[in-house]
């Protein structure tokens, strides 16, 4: 069982009190109702199911109730960092080892 | 005497200390301390059991947890039975009954040894090439043949009575093994101010010092040593020792399973202690210092009973006192086998010959064994064994020379050497590494917070090993961010064994040349042969290989099998063994009984039960309950005399006629409120909200974000900020889930609160032409005539004196309400009601005749009338979604077009041409009945019910293009007859809604 720290609560908790809720950093488009069927496709519907690292929704959903964003390595199974909902992508670089850390750099700002 | 082959002053037992138990009925003496295998061996038994495949006689390879063959069924009692318990790791108690499996009908006469003959037949993927075809014959004839023949014990059919236990528990270092590098690495870390755990499979600490008895520690024995060393960590307030408990799964971020047998060895247990404990450790550091397994030899016929690795032939004299045979032959290519032949021979044994393969063996061992008067041949081999039930004599040959010569022996000891131990390290997602100047796989880099140590760790030398144990123990105290000051120094040492020497794979006279069986896998039954077929089949890949011929499968996990299994693979395919490739260990390293991992989670503790408040009333009541989730619902009530259908046809007929009360309260409920909450329900919600004046309510629906409906409910405004929302019994949670994602990620601009309700609200619906009167002299402050409160409305007030949200609503299509109090006053306040409805004439009703009632209405139940595909207009309800609108969530996903073609599936309503026959949920809905098989299907049934209201069968189903198709005649194909039924609106009483104002 993997330990997940929230970053509300700034505790390391067991996986057992969070709920993986998908991709992150899909925002919802602001006029929806008026997208493209591809834009719809692209938004909805498609998932990149990397192998490596993911950026991920969690919720500490027996917890503070809250969803937050991740970064793990699904080869390693490994959190590289969680940040609260609503902050910028953060960037990961991989270093030479296979092992990833937070990279000082800021990527993008999508949500 | 507890035993023949008991040798006076050798072992640790106390002779004096007797305790009796059965083998297959037979009664026998063991002393305390035994393992079921030493006592076996003690009373001069080997045959302990047949094997899985050929049937053959087998006997104990081992004196541990790696034992592949001695798997017993192990009896307290008629309930207590455990099947496939390991011989030599189970003690021996007080009125044990052991008993030996897979033969029938005895174990010295075992019918299924004809697979023995047969066994070509049996050879290396049969199962998938043998009984491919014909299908049927699969069912009939292989498949119970082959169980009856060939399973591994039978599980107890009675429940265990015993109960288990589970603690979570946390350190700064856990240390697996309590070996000299376990204990080492235990009291540095210790010392160094950690919080410790120790865990060791056997009963004592000690580790190979339980066979291994000249090394000298501090002046002790080494198995003294290993005691004081246990004595001194049992003193320490940060040292939890934990003994009989084996690490079985590393797992991720140092999350170690350990499974503790508290009772098992124990002839009258305390009742109070559990059978088992299952130990969840988090520890900050792990210290892995797990030992090394020794392997047997692959000869011919290696597998007959008294042939048995030389550490377990030397465990069983030095621990327990009891020799293995009286005239014991070696074969070796490994220096430790010849300590062990030693130490039999000084307790009188007769030791015939070490045979050793390799040419050149250390020349202090041979004059050893000089002095001891043991004849040496080096460069020789065993190429064959005979005996039944029993070894009785080898043949020895010189290699590559012929022919041969026999010896008369009783039992068989062999080691090929030592294979460190790295199941834990492999589980914890650790790459083994070749090393080639040992040739074994050792640790590679730890991925988790750990380090190997000791013979895992491929550390041969006694006091390297205890040196890089300290350093570990203090390393880890470091890591852990917990050392103090102190700290432990290295106890002088004297090693007295080598284990050097080492040989992978067959052995002379099993090469590719032959066709003899040499076991590699005593479990699996898989010999050198078989190895050798399945590269020739084709398989390459070492863990195709595996799965091919069974090697290191099962509850084995390869300990003794593997690194040969891999050996001789590698020789067949000419490739470097390291370029083959290790299988991967996996999780449990031994057998994990089922009472450990469900633990307390069975009974009424398996899942939580549900009960609301007028639960007990309704019981009390006669109600028959349903489970809803973890809800119990009061299903129906039956009176006496009643079946279901007569009961549930009198509460549908009742609540029409003059009144019902049903237990709403499982209906889930969120509170909405802030400024933005009816901004924020409308983008929930495909309703609009603006309009909604507090004191009225609204059914709404709620989408996905791709158009399909996800839950329904009514939802009353309370104030201008508050809103009372109910969702589904069944989809509160996931609403709630939902709305707070939306609030939390995509909306958080709006300034709403969401609280969970659902249990804090007791809701009694009083439905009916009588509901208003029956509730209205229990109500104040509400004026409740419908010109004041009409339907769909909603008014705070008191009830019984208690406070209450008043709805009028219906989901009966009768007028109603439904009473929300407080859920500690939903009993009282149910009872007031029903002490004035019951005199009226209503009656209490349960969830199957609000099913019906509400079909009679075409009220759609989520989940039942749709089923993640239906949109609003698919199920009729395009009224309620609001048109004006510029965003609600499934807004666009409902627009698709595959969501807005012509002919989807509509809800609509069926009505069989003979109003007797009552349609099968599901049933397919078919336009021509004559049409060739598979038939076009136009959709299913959704909702049946015989109406006792209407005198006859009502339906609802999804039909494609089914509004267009009003009247018409349609299918439903059963196995047995054909139906036909008629497609009509989904309101089957009261068209025109008169009743709701009633
Ligand atoms: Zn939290």
């Amino acid at each position: 069982m993997l330990l997940i720290h929230c970053p509300y609560c700034q505790e390391e908790r067991p996986e057992l009190e969070f709920r993986n809720t998908g991709e992150a950093h899909i925002a919802r488009p602001a006029d929806i109702a008026n997208i493209s069927d591809e834009a719809f496709e692209v938004f909805f519907f498609l998932r990149d199911n990397p192998k490596g690292l993911t950026y991920e929704r969690w919720r500490h959903i027996h917890g503070c109730g809250r969803f937050f964003n991740a970064v793990r390595d699904t080869v390693s199974d490994k959190f590289v960092t969680t940040y609260k909902a609503g902050l910028p992508k953060v960037a990961v670089v991989r270093a030479d080892d296979g092992s990833v850390r937070v990279s000082d750099r800021v990527e993008g700002a999508g949500l | 005497m507890s035993g023949a082959n008991r040798i006076a002053g050798k072992g640790r037992l106390t002779p004096a200390r007797t305790v009796r138990f059965t083998f297959d009925g037979q009664a026998l003496t063991a002393v305390e301390g035994d393992t079921l295998a030493s006592a076996l061996i003690a009373n001069g038994i080997h045959l302990t059991g047949r094997s899985f495949k050929y049937h053959r006689p087998r006997g104990m390879l081992s004196a541990g947890p790696e034992e592949p063959n001695a798997l017993m069924d192990i009896g307290r009692d008629s309930a207590r039975r455990t099947p496939n318990v390991r011989a030599t790791v189970q003690e021996v108690f007080d009125g044990m009954q052991a008993k030996s499996q897979n033969r029938w009908p005895s174990l010295s006469f075992d019918i299924g040894a004809v697979n023995n003959l047969a066994s070509p037949m049996f050879a290396a993927g049969f199962y998938y090439k043998t009984f491919m075809w014909p299908k049927a014959a699969w069912k009939k004839l292989y498949e119970p043949v082959i169980r009856n023949a060939a399973g591994l014990g039978v599980s107890p059919s009675e429940r265990d009575p015993d109960h288990y236990a589970n603690h979570h528990a946390h350190c700064d270092v856990l240390v697996i093994g309590g070996g000299v590098a376990g204990l080492a690495a235990a009291l540095s870390a210790a010392h160094a101010g950690a919080e410790v755990i120790i865990c060791d499979e056997q009963p004592e600490m000690g580790g190979a010092f339980r066979h291994e008895t000249d090394t000298t520690i501090a002046g002790k024995s080494g198995f003294d040593w290993a005691q004081a060393v246990v004595a001194e960590l049992r003193a320490m307030d940060n040292v939890r020792v934990l003994t009989r408990t084996t690490a079985f799964g590393y797992q991720a971020q140092n999350h170690v399973g350990l499974v503790e047998r508290v009772t098992e060895h124990l002839a009258a247990p305390d009742a109070r202690l559990p059978r088992e404990r299952m130990w969840q450790v988090r520890a900050r550091q792990v210290v892995i210092a797990t030992g090394a397994i020794e392997r047997h030899m692959v000869f011919a016929n290696n597998d007959r009973p008294g042939i048995m690795l030389a550490s377990a032939a030397r465990t069983f004299l030095n621990h327990f006192g009891v020799a293995v045979g009286a005239r014991v032959g070696v074969y070796t290519a490994n220096d430790s086998a010849y300590n062990a032949a030693f130490d039999l021979k000084r307790a009188g044994v007769s030791i015939p010959v070490i045979v050793d393969v390799r040419p050149q063996v250390d020349a202090a061992l041979l004059a050893r064994a000089a002095d001891l008067g043991i004849e040496v041949l080096t460069g020789h081999a065993v190429v064959d064994t005979k005996g039944s039930l029993r070894v009785r004599s080898m043949k020895v040959a010189r290699i590559g020379g012929g022919g041969g010569k026999d010896y008369a022996i009783d039992a068989l000891i062999m080691s090929s050497g030592w294979t460190p131990s790295v199941h834990m390290y492999s589980q914890s997602r650790g790459k083994v590494v070749w090393d080639e100047a040992s040739e074994r796989f050792l640790p590679g880099v730890h991925p988790q917070a750990s380090m190997s140590i000791g013979a895992c760790n491929g550390t041969d030398d006694l006091n390297e090993t205890i040196a890089e144990a300290v350093r570990a123990g203090r390393e880890s105290a470091e890591k852990a961010g917990v050392a103090s000051g102190g700290g432990w120094a290295p106890p002088a040492a004297v090693a007295g064994t080598s284990w050097a020497g080492n040989m992978m794979g067959s052995g002379e006279g099993a090469g590719p040349d032959t066709t003899v069986k040499a076991f590699v896998d005593f479990q699996n039954d898989v010999t050198a042969k078989d190895i050798r077929l399945a590269v020739r089949e084709g398989m390459e890949s070492i863990e195709h290989v595996k799965r091919f011929t069974t090697n290191g499968m099962a509850t084995d996990q390869g300990k003794t099998s593997n690194i040969h299994g891999l050996a001789i693979a590698a020789e067949m395919l000419d490739r470097p063994l390291p370029k083959v490739g290790l299988t991967t260990f996996r999780s449990p390293y031994t057998p994990v009984t089922f009472g450990a991992i469900v633990n307390h989670s069975r009974g009424a503790l398996f899942d939580p039960t549900r009960k609301t408040p007028m639960h007990d009333w309704e019981a009390a009541h006669g109600a028959v309950f349903e489970d809803v989730g973890q809800w119990k619902r009061a299903w129906y009530y039956p009176r006496t005399g009643e079946d279901m259908h007569q009961a549930v046809n009198r509460e549908c007929r009742t609540v029409r006629e003059a009144a019902g009360l049903f237990d709403a309260s499982t209906l889930g409920k969120i509170e909405v409120v802030g400024p933005d909450a009816a901004a924020f329900l409308n983008l929930l919600y495909t309703n609009s909200w603006d309009k909604l004046e507090p004191g009225r309510c609204k059914y709404g629906i709620m989408l996905r974000e791709d158009g399909f409906i996800y839950d329904d409910g009514v939802v009353g405004r309370m104030a201008e900020d508050r809103f009372h929302v109910t969702t589904t019994t069944g989809g509160a949670p996931r609403v709630m889930h939902h709305m707070e994602d939306y609030l939390q990620t995509e909306f958080p601009h709006l300034k709403v609160w969401l609280t969970s309700t659902s249990e804090q609200w007791a809701v009694i619906a009083v439905q009916g032409p009588k509901a208003r009167e029956i509730i209205a002299p229990l109500v104040e402050g509400i004026d409740m005539s419908s010109e004041a409160m009409p339907h769909m409305s909603v008014r705070e007030g008191r009830i019984c004196g208690v406070p209450t949200r008043l709805f009028r609503m219906s989901f009966t299509g009768e007028a109603g309400f439904e009473v929300n109090v407080p859920a500690d006053y939903g009993k009282a306040v149910w009872e007031a009601i029903w002490a004035r409805a019951e005199p009226m004439g209503a009656c209490a009703y349960g969830t199957e005749a609000m099913h019906v009632l509400r079909a009679e209405k075409g009220y759609i139940i989520v989940g039942q009338d749709t089923d993640g595909t239906v949109t609003p207009d698919d199920a009729g309800l395009n009224w309620a979604v609001a048109k004006k609108k510029p965003d609600f969530v499934g807004i666009r996903g409902m627009k698709r077009p595959d969501l807005v073609r012509e002919g989807r599936k509509q809800l609509v309503g069926l009505q069989t041409r003979d109003p007797k026959i009552v349609l099968e949920e599901g049933a397919q809905i078919v336009a021509d009945p004559n049409q060739t098989v598979p038939m076009k299907m136009l959709g299913h049934v959704t909702s049946s019910y015989w109406s006792e209201n209407c005198g006859r069968s009502i339906a609802m189903g999804v039909v494609a293009g089914g509004r267009s198709l009003m009247g018409q005649t349609l299918y439903v194909p059963m196995p047995d007859r054909t139906i036909e039924v008629t497609v009509t609106d989904t309101v089957f009483i009261d068209k025109q809604g008169e009743r709701l104002n009633g």
